[in-house]
């Protein structure tokens, strides 16, 4: 029972680890980027498009990641270039990256005449398999080596992301782009390039979360209405609780998959708990995440000085 | 400090008012009933549908200058569920009663929590000269009885409501629970570890998820008295990961066959990757699920658009309220997959017969799952506890 209901979390906090992972990469560079949800929203629609007509996983992500690439391409010109605000902007992602998916899905709702359904074949490639030997072990195999392709992939990111972020020559020079821009400027970094790289590739990672929605937690069919629904926001709250680090954001994806699909999970006729509860609960454990952070004013874990503030050369 | 600490708020706040927007579209979306589904509604059960010599309220009009309007809550071109199987019973109310496309005026995404929204859809049905409007969902209610009072010529007719005045403003509703105790046998000879799962939108609180729920349940029974059934509740209509997230708890608990009272196709879709079975609700799901689908519940919204439309014409619409069922042809289950057990054909059928002739689901001796007595032997629930006051669950029914 506990084993199913870890595995049924993981399989749940996975788009959010994406999410996250991406937000922190732009984060990290000094944006504060809210259109997560409108990125993973293009991710889905793209991924799924790519899917449906190539039954192609590779395909379908490099896809998912392109279209990521291009939404961040959007914000990172508006912001980094001509240094319009960067909250509206993220928020106007959202919804122009909502709408573009939605007007696009309705298009491939009318010509396959009905939801489509990707092929047997494809949602074979993205089942949940056991990795051999490994998976044969009891309770580890279940819980670490039998889950999709898309959830060590996930993983993988963000150890990469973390690796990246604390232990290259880059990845100190991007931190240093993210606390003081007008530093980095002086010590011979080049912050528009630096901030566009990790814009557009914490985009393309958002992107790979929106596939991971479409193409999994869909069951491989493509409804219009309700194929991100504020995974996004979940992934923007997601980043201050992991405290900007992506290894920490595995644990926080899991917590939070994990209240996602607790209400299915407590038995009911043990603890009599309102639904609304359990829906409520990530909100309010992020408040208290919050709220133990901002007591804490460690420097480590908390937001790059730079965020959300634009650096223009100028005004040095 | 102070700018970072104003932007988490703002983020925070964005974040729980998307929640909180979410939780208000799930329950104001209320496709189906919502829990009020009262007496009212049941009076309509006992008027069936408008008789054909019945002398009507309004003057007939002619078949070319009609006007039907629609109001939908969904898109119909989103292929399944409850929008789609409303709109596939106008385009074959169009068919039967002979109209051209334009005399069928369509209002797609009427938001039915926006009273001013449903108001300008149904004033732009009135400009274009509708004689009669359907409005598909529950929150339409009020502001259609309100135009009705104010155009008392033009027909208004309400899907799963409770009110209506006699005249130009009814409600129509089916009783889809007969299609379900089919669909229960179905299931009940399926399963082979006696667990049978059921994803359900709402609560023990709303009569017609809960009523669906034991009428199954009783199917099951009446062929495999062993079985259990199984209830996660998600508290949405329509949120397909949530649907899927509840169908793996089942399938985690050893549940083999998954029923559903929710709007999309994810609960099957669950069965299927983990290679059981299920039977979904209201569109056939044998095209989504084509190695787990057993059979679904289905509406045949067409049988009562098409009477009611033909009664305006001949100029007999009387303005009672519809709650028709199998016998009219409203309800019933979309046709056997292949995967259904040897000899399920038979007893369907059966039981089928039975409904029709005179088996009310809902008679003789029935016990909730706490143990209290619903109804006794040689009596049967009225119209009016099936539509508002179904807050039990059948004996077999385990909630966990």
């Amino acid at each position: 029972m506990i084993i199913n209901f870890l595995f049924a979390a993981i399989k749940a906090g996975t788009p959010l680890l994406f999410g996250t992972t991406g937000e922190i990469m732009t984060q990290k560079t000094g944006n504060l980027n809210l259109g997560v949800e409108g990125m993973m929203f293009m991710g889905a629609f793209m991924s799924f498009f790519v899917a449906y007509h190539s039954d192609s996983l590779v395909l379908a992500l490099l896809a998912a990641f392109a279209i990521g690439v291009f939404a961040a391409l959007i914000y990172a010109v508006l912001t980094v270039s001509f240094m319009a605000n960067q909250n509206v902007t993220g928020l106007t992602l959202t919804i122009f990256g909502t709408g573009f998916a939605k007007f696009f899905g309705a298009m491939m709702i009318d010509e396959a005449g009905g939801s489509p359904k990707l092929s047997g074949k494809f949602l074979k490639a993205v089942s949940e398999k056991a990795i051999p030997v490994l998976g044969d072990i009891p309770v580890v195999g279940k819980l670490l080596f039998s889950h999709n392709p898309l959830v060590y992939l996930a993983v993988a990111i963000a150890i990469l992301c973390t690796l990246y972020l604390l232990k290259t020559r880059s990845g100190l020079n991007m931190r240093a782009v993210g606390e003081n821009p007008g530093a980095a400027d002086a010590a011979g970094i080049n912050v528009t390039l630096t901030k566009y790289l990790h814009i557009l590739v914490g985009g393309g990672i958002c992107g790979l979360g929106g596939a991971y929605l479409s193409l999994i937690n869909g069951g491989g069919i493509w409804n219009n209405s309700s194929v991100v629904n504020g995974q996004g926001w979940i992934s923007v709250a997601l980043v201050i609780f992991a405290s900007w680090n992506p290894a920490k954001a595995i644990i926080g994806s899991l917590v939070f998959g994990a209240f996602s699909v607790l209400q299915f999970y407590v038995p009911k006729n043990i603890i009599e708990v309102p639904n609304a509860f359990y829906v409520m609960l990530p909100f309010l454990i992020t408040t208290f995440v919050l709220i133990i952070t901002s007591m804490r004013k460690s420097k480590e874990g908390s937001q790059p000085a730079g965020c959300g503030v634009n650096y223009f050369r100028e005004e040095r | 400090m102070f700018k970072k600490l104003l932007s988490f708020a703002l983020v925070l706040m964005m974040v729980l008012s998307l929640t909180a927007c979410k939780g208000q579209s799930a329950t104001s979306g209320t496709a189906t009933t919502g829990t009020g589904n009262t007496e009212d509604a049941a009076t309509g059960g006992d008027a069936q549908e408008p008789s054909a010599d019945a002398t009507g309220v309004l003057a007939p009009v002619a078949k070319e200058d009609l006007k039907v309007g629609v109001i939908h809550i969904g898109d119909p071109a989103d292929g399944a569920g409850y929008t789609f199987a409303h709109d596939q019973g106008i385009v074959e109310m169009q068919k039967a009663v002979g109209l051209s496309d334009n005399q069928i005026i369509r209002k797609n995404n009427v938001n039915d929590a926006d009273a001013l929204a449903i108001r300008t859809a149904i004033e732009e049905c009135l400009e274009e000269g509708c004689q009669i409007i359907f409005g598909t969902s529950w929150g339409y209610m009020d502001t259609m009885e309100q135009l009705a009072a104010e155009y008392p010529e033009v027909v208004f007719s309400h899907c799963s409501g409770y009110k209506s005045n006699g005249t130009n403003f009814n409600n129509y509703f089916g009783r889809i629970y007969q299609a379900r105790y089919l669909a229960g046998i179905a299931a009940g000879l399926k399963t082979q570890s006696d667990k049978i799962g059921f994803v359900a939108a709402m609560g023990k609180d709303n009569s017609e998820v809960t009523g669906g729920i034991n009428a199954f349940a009783m199917g099951i029974e009446s062929v495999n008295p062993d079985a259990k059934v199984y209830v996660k509740v998600t508290n949405s209509w329509f949120d397909p990961t949530l649907e899927q997230q509840a169908a793996e708890s089942l399938l985690d608990m050893g549940c083999d066959v998954i029923g559903q009272h929710a709007d999309t196709t994810a609960p099957q879709l669950a069965a299927e990757a983990r290679g059981v079975w299920g039977c979904g609700y209201n569109s056939d799901m044998t095209k989504d699920a084509p190695a787990a689908h057993l059979t679904a519940p289905v509406w045949h919204w067409g049988a009562y658009y098409t009477s009611a439309v033909q009664s305006v014409i001949d100029g007999t619409w009387t303005g009672e309220n519809y709650f028709g069922g199998m016998e009219e042809g409203l309800v019933a289950i979309s046709p056997l997959s292949e995967n259904v057990a040897e000899g399920t054909a038979e007893a369907i059928n059966a039981a089928e017969l039975k409904i029709l002739g005179g088996f009310k689901v809902f008679e003789g001796d029935i016990v909730d799952n706490e143990g209290n007595q619903i109804c006794t032997e040689g009596n049967f629930l009225s119209d009016g506890d099936i539509t508002g006051k179904m807050n039990w669950y059948y004996k077999n029914v385990v909630v966990q």
